[in-house]
């Protein structure tokens, strides 16, 4: 086995599109389908990091005080999309829980916004992610994710118990669909372009 | 300098990331963000033998083209904050090239926005 992985001409960013990175984070409870809508529109197949946490929300010159710490390490799943000849789009999937402060720094800074995916089953799990999204700034859409025979509630009441604003938009959708998917992302960034008019 | 002797992407699991790092600390992640793209500077033939087979094969992997910082953690396994160390100090030896994301400043810029709306659309009807 070599030493770096070996990857395919088509696994490098186009050339070009290096010119513009941008980045939209698919936030949701665990389970919710974060990996599978990325996998469905990701030109790539999705990839895995980790971040040592312990380790990486601490000041430089205590990384020796850390060795002999446990540290906690998360993983996030991304994928990756080029838009045009000079912009390409990251996809972050982001696990909600909030003790992983600094990771959701490190994916919120700089990300055009993000898409909120929501289990209609499980509308409560789902609060704690939409509280952190505010608490960054980031403007969202909610994506519920509906799976063949979920009834799904209306969206009057959806909203009412997801507390959101009225120009917040909601769409249905099927994670593992890439048009589906393609859809709600795309419904995301026509309302982050209404945001800046 | 295949990098063919020794160094599995299983390692870092068995060594500590303060020994693979040299025990340097997290450079600014301003510079060396999520998606900041990253490349091998031209020439790197005349490699020098110090750099360590992690930095090896982190230039390796950067040979072929941009990857970002997070593709880069994704393909070696390594840790992200270990990747960023390994990467930044690649930069401060002329090794690699980065080109920043776009400032923040210029995100909200509608011409960006429309560019990813029209390239979704373009894409998936």
């Amino acid at each position: 086995m070599g030493s770096a992985p070996s990857l395919d001409e088509r696994d490098y960013v186009r050339e070009g599109a290096t010119q513009t990175a941008v980045k939209i984070l698919v936030v949701g409870h665990f389970a919710v389908g974060k990996t599978t809508l990325i996998g469905s529109i990701s030109e790539i197949e999705p990839l895995s990091t980790e971040e040592t946490m312990t380790q990486a929300a601490e000041p430089v010159d205590d990384l020796k005080g850390v060795q002999g710490k446990t540290t906690t390490t998360v993983a996030m799943d991304f994928g990756r999309l080029t838009i045009s000849d000079r912009v390409v789009l990251y996809l972050f999937g982001t696990p909600g829980q909030q003790r992983f402060v600094q990771m959701w720094e490190d994916m919120a800074r700089g990300a055009l916004g993000a898409l909120v995916l929501v289990d209609p089953e499980r509308l409560a799990d789902s609060f704690p992610v939409i509280d952190l999204i505010e608490h960054y700034g980031l403007d969202y859409a909610i994506a519920v994710n509906h799976f063949d025979g979920t009834p799904l509630r209306d969206e009057r009441a959806l909203r009412e118990a997801l507390d959101l604003l009225d120009d917040t938009p909601v769409v249905t959708c099927d994670a593992r669909d890439e048009k589906s998917s393609a859809a709600a992302l795309t419904t995301l960034v026509r309302y982050l372009l209404d945001r800046t008019r | 300098m295949t990098g063919h002797d020794g160094w599995q992407p299983e390692a870092p699991e068995l060594v500590r990331p303060y020994v693979i790092t040299k025990g340097r600390g997290l450079p600014d992640e301003d510079d060396l963000s999520l998606i900041t793209l990253v490349t091998a500077s031209d020439g790197q033939q005349q490699r020098p033998a110090r750099l360590s087979p992690e930095e090896q094969s982190l230039l390796d992997l950067c040979a072929a083209g941009y990857l970002s910082v997070a593709e880069i953690a994704g393909h070696t396994h390594f840790p992200l904050g270990v990747v960023r160390i390994l990467l930044a100090s690649l930069m401060e030896g002329g090794h690699l090239t980065t080109r920043p994301p776009v400032a923040r400043a210029r995100l909200a810029d509608r011409e960006i926005l429309e560019e990813v709306l029209n390239g979704l659309r373009a894409k998936f009807g």
